[in-house]
């Protein structure tokens, strides 16, 4: 397969998000021209920041005229779980040129991560085609994130009320779509219900903290059943021995 | 907020974000996780996802509704059902988003 079919096929996995995350573009750019940011402003954070949550967060701030630390850090803290990703991601990016993990550092955003990472797992991504698959999402995100910014700052608002047309779902749908394969072992029910339970219950924590710290409970209690699964599987098994 | 002070937030913003995500990829050939780290590592789609999305499903304004007249509950139970039942992820996603929007729009027409 050529690089452009294996970048076409990064795009067409992205596609339910990139239909989400529309109206998230739109939004953007059009509460900052709402909150009377230059135009310039707001194109300018969606081409280099990229990183959607973490810009609504920081126009709110702005708003509110928080000192420029403030903002940089909360952007840090916000942005926290893709350290996650780039560690899963290691392995599959330790053989590229340095160029090439620039860009997909760049790009790593919850979008192109949840498309990409699954095909690893299918197989239909591997060391040599996976990159490809992985800027085939990045790029069509990014297009699409940077267009939607320019139509919400030219509009101010594009449709009114889009926002609340539920086009998110579309993104709801995709992630129970990438998840629901995981769930064969008692490990990966336990890792959805605590990651889910604690995601809740820690709803009201600033900055994405509550998705961050639900996250590392949920790999922490997946990590934790598999391993004594393990140990009680060998137990087992030595009794059997044993007993034999 | 002058030009100076945009330029100042959008590159720290970029300086941090970029930093997250890049800093392991930079040592990626050099860098060798532990055994443990990568058994962990395997949960870590299935935690952020279902952390991202959950108070999306159960809190859709900001409170939560566990009731049949919550679309993003309905929607979300049908994907999961179609997800676990079938494997398939277009169809998992075409049947989540269908039930839905006729569980939003349809009952209201």
């Amino acid at each position: 397969m050529n690089t452009m079919q294996d970048m076409r096929r990064g795009a067409v996995a992205s596609i339910p998000m990139i239909i989400g995350g529309i109206p998230f573009g739109l939004l953007f750019g059009s509460l900052a021209s709402s909150y009377g940011l230059s135009p310039w402003f707001a194109v300018a954070m969606s081409a280099f920041v990229f990183a959607g949550s973490a810009q609504f967060v920081a126009l709110g701030l702005i708003a509110l005229h928080a000192p420029i630390w403030v903002i940089v850090s909360t952007t840090f803290i916000v942005n926290l779980r893709h350290l996650l990703y780039a560690a899963d991601l290691v392995k599959f990016v330790k053989h590229l040129p340095m160029s090439m993990r620039i860009v997909m550092g760049f790009g790593l955003t919850d979008e192109t991560y949840a498309a990409v990472r699954p095909m690893y797992e299918v197989g239909s991504a591997n060391e040599k085609n996976g990159h490809k698959v992985y800027l085939g999402s990045f790029l069509s995100f990014y297009v699409m994130w940077n267009v939607t910014t320019v139509l919400g700052v030219l509009s101010g608002e594009l449709i009114p009320g889009m926002s609340e047309w539920g086009l998110e779902f579309a993104m709801v749908a995709t992630f129970i779509g990438i998840i629901t394969p995981y769930l064969k072992h008692k490990a990966f029910w336990l890792c959805l219900l605590s990651a889910g339970v604690s995601s809740i219950i820690l709803s009201d924590l600033p900055n994405n903290l509550g998705l961050l710290v639900s996250a590392v409970i949920g790999v922490a209690m997946g990590f934790v059943s598999d391993s004594s699964n393990k140990t009680i599987s060998k137990s087992e098994a030595s009794m059997q021995e044993v007993s034999k | 907020m002058t030009l100076w002070q945009g330029t100042i937030i959008i590159l720290g913003m970029f300086a941090v974000t970029f930093g997250v995500r890049f800093v392991l990829f930079a040592r990626a050939d050099k860098v060798v996780m532990p055994t443990f780290i990568e058994k962990a590592l395997k949960f870590v789609p299935v935690a952020v996802l279902t952390a991202i999305i959950t108070p999306m499903i159960l809190m859709p304004t900001q409170q939560i509704d566990i009731s049949l007249s919550n679309p993003w509950l309905l929607g979300a139970l049908a994907a999961f059902v179609v997800g676990i039942w079938r494997q398939q992820q277009l169809l998992t996603i075409l049947v989540g988003v269908l039930v839905f929007f006729v569980a939003k729009y349809g009952f209201s027409l």
